[in-house]
């Protein structure tokens, strides 16, 4: 799943979307709240919110290695790295 | 924020400088009532936030508690440069010997509280020092160091005031002082100040101004007063539709502050500034340049990308606005990156090209690369800490002239 700002764009690997446990950690671990828990359980991303990330990372550090990338649109598309 | 007279008479009594045995009432009968426990000429005067209240008929002077009655009503409904009064204050007419002024005012030069006292009261202190400077004392006094009667006493004297007046005087403008530093204010002022036939001094009107920052810390007076929070800051003007909507973009999120005025500006310039005093020097900045600046700003604090976005659309619609100005003076927190974000996207958002619509963006702040990096993909001209605020808006108002010719 990914989904794009006008400068950020965050993709999840769809493998752990419906990941329950993991959508409340990076629902809590996110400041600016870009994920939240669907009503499946699993994890969404808030489009509004996107293009507020503050590339604090704290998102690639609650879930597995690799399986959130933070993408700046604005630097061809270079990753926010842990 | 200002106050009311009646308020403000009632601070001043709180101080324990003495006033006369007013009334205040939003009632004609009640007006009367007054009167009667007067018992002997009166003097009516609206309650309004706004001068000339004499020219317009807002005060009116009655001999009966009939005639107060019948002016209270009159003056109850009578409206003052768009101001309808708050009430009407029914105050005893007095015997007096001779009106004085005695004020305190914050001086920003100085960045210290300036007395001011002269022996011709019931005037514009401003014309009486215009016209008579040698009847004007005045006399800073520290924020921090104790305040001691003889520094009152020192202006009172420089005005020429001696002997049972200067006594008698001391101790009002002493207690207008103390006044002043313990409930935040920016202007305290009474004019004028009575001298009754028996040598008393009396405070015949009150204008006191809290600084806004102040008022959490002044709850305890601002409720003994019956101000409520719903008041606000009871601000001169009435916000135009530029200033209510960036004030409720403010409010809607918690990150980072903006505020926003266009009041007086006309110019095609629009300015997105702010940081520590930057606001101001950024504004006259671009005067000095030759520049014509559409509004003024503020934006601090760490806001997010939609508060930055919220602020620059607000200031982009305004009318005959052809470009924006993005600068600040050196921030520590706020983040260049979110702020070069929010612009931009106001821009796209309203269909204009950033790097056309952006004359300069100068923020030397936190994450200032990646800030750059963003700046550069759209083509917007930057610069950093090494150009000046000056320079920067000389800049920014060549851009305009150029675009003009
Ligand atoms: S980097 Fe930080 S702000 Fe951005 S999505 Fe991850 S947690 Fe949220």
């Amino acid at each position: 799943m990914r989904n794009d700002g006008l400068f950020i764009a965050v993709e999840i690997d769809d493998t752990i979307t419906a990941d329950a446990e993991l959508a409340k950690k990076l629902t809590e671990a996110c400041p600016v709240d870009i994920f939240a828990v669907a009503d499946t359980g699993g994890v969404e991303l808030v489009e509004g919110n996107i293009d507020e990330c503050v590339l604090c990372g704290l998102c690639l550090a609650a879930a597995p290695a690799g399986a959130v990338k933070i993408i700046k649109i604005y630097d061809e598309e270079a990753l926010l790295t842990r | 924020m200002r106050f009311f007279e009646y308020e403000a008479r009632e601070i001043v009594k709180r101080a324990g400088i003495p006033v006369t045995d007013y009334g205040f009432t939003t009632d004609a009968t009640e007006a009367k009532e007054i009167a009667q426990r007067i018992g002997g000429p009166t003097v009516i005067k609206s309650q309004v936030l706004t001068g000339g209240r004499m020219k317009a008929g807002g005060v009116k002077f009655a001999d009966t508690p009939e005639e107060a009655q019948a002016h209270a009503k009159d003056i109850l409904a009578l409206e003052i440069n768009g101001h309808m009064p708050r009430g009407v204050l029914v105050d005893p007419k007095a015997q007096v010997e001779q009106e004085y002024y005695a004020g305190v005012v914050w001086d920003g030069t100085a960045k210290k509280p300036l007395m001011l006292f002269s022996d011709m009261g019931g005037i514009d202190i401003e014309q009486v020092a215009e016209e008579h400077p040698d009847h004007v004392g005045r006399g800073h006094f520290s924020t921090l160091e104790p305040f001691s009667d003889f520094q009152a006493k020192q202006v009172i004297a420089a005005a020429g005031v001696t002997g049972r007046a200067l006594q008698r005087a001391t101790p009002v403008l002493a207690r207008l002082a103390r006044l002043f530093l313990e409930n935040d204010m920016t202007l305290a002022e009474i004019n004028p100040l009575a001298e009754l036939k028996d040598g008393s001094f009396v405070a015949l009107d009150a204008h006191m101004e809290m600084e806004n920052e102040g008022m959490p810390r002044q709850k305890a007076l601002l409720g003994a007063l019956g101000i409520g929070a719903q008041e606000g800051t009871r601000e001169g003007h009435t916000p135009t539709a530029f200033e209510e909507a960036v004030k409720a973009i403010d409010a809607a999120d918690h990150r980072g502050v903006i505020q926003g005025k266009d009041t007086g500006f006309t110019g095609n310039i629009g300015l997105v500034i702010g940081a520590g005093g930057g606001s101001l020097t950024l504004t006259d900045a671009v005067r000095q340049q030759g520049g014509k600046p559409a509004n003024y700003s503020e934006i601090g604090g760490n806001p997010s990308v939609a508060k930055a976005c919220g602020l620059a659309k607000q200031v982009l619609r305004l009318e005959g606005v052809e470009k924006i100005a993005v600068m600040m003076s050196i921030v520590s927190n706020t983040r260049v990156d979110i702020v070069a974000r929010g612009v931009i996207k106001a821009c796209l958002e309203l269909g204009k090209d950033p790097g056309e619509t952006i004359a300069i963006f100068r923020i030397p702040g936190a994450w200032e690369e990646e800030g750059f990096k963003i700046l550069d993909s759209y083509g917007i001209e930057y610069c950093d800490r090494s150009v000046s605020l000056w320079e920067a808006a000389g800049r920014a108002v060549a851009k305009i002239e150029k675009a003009a010719a």
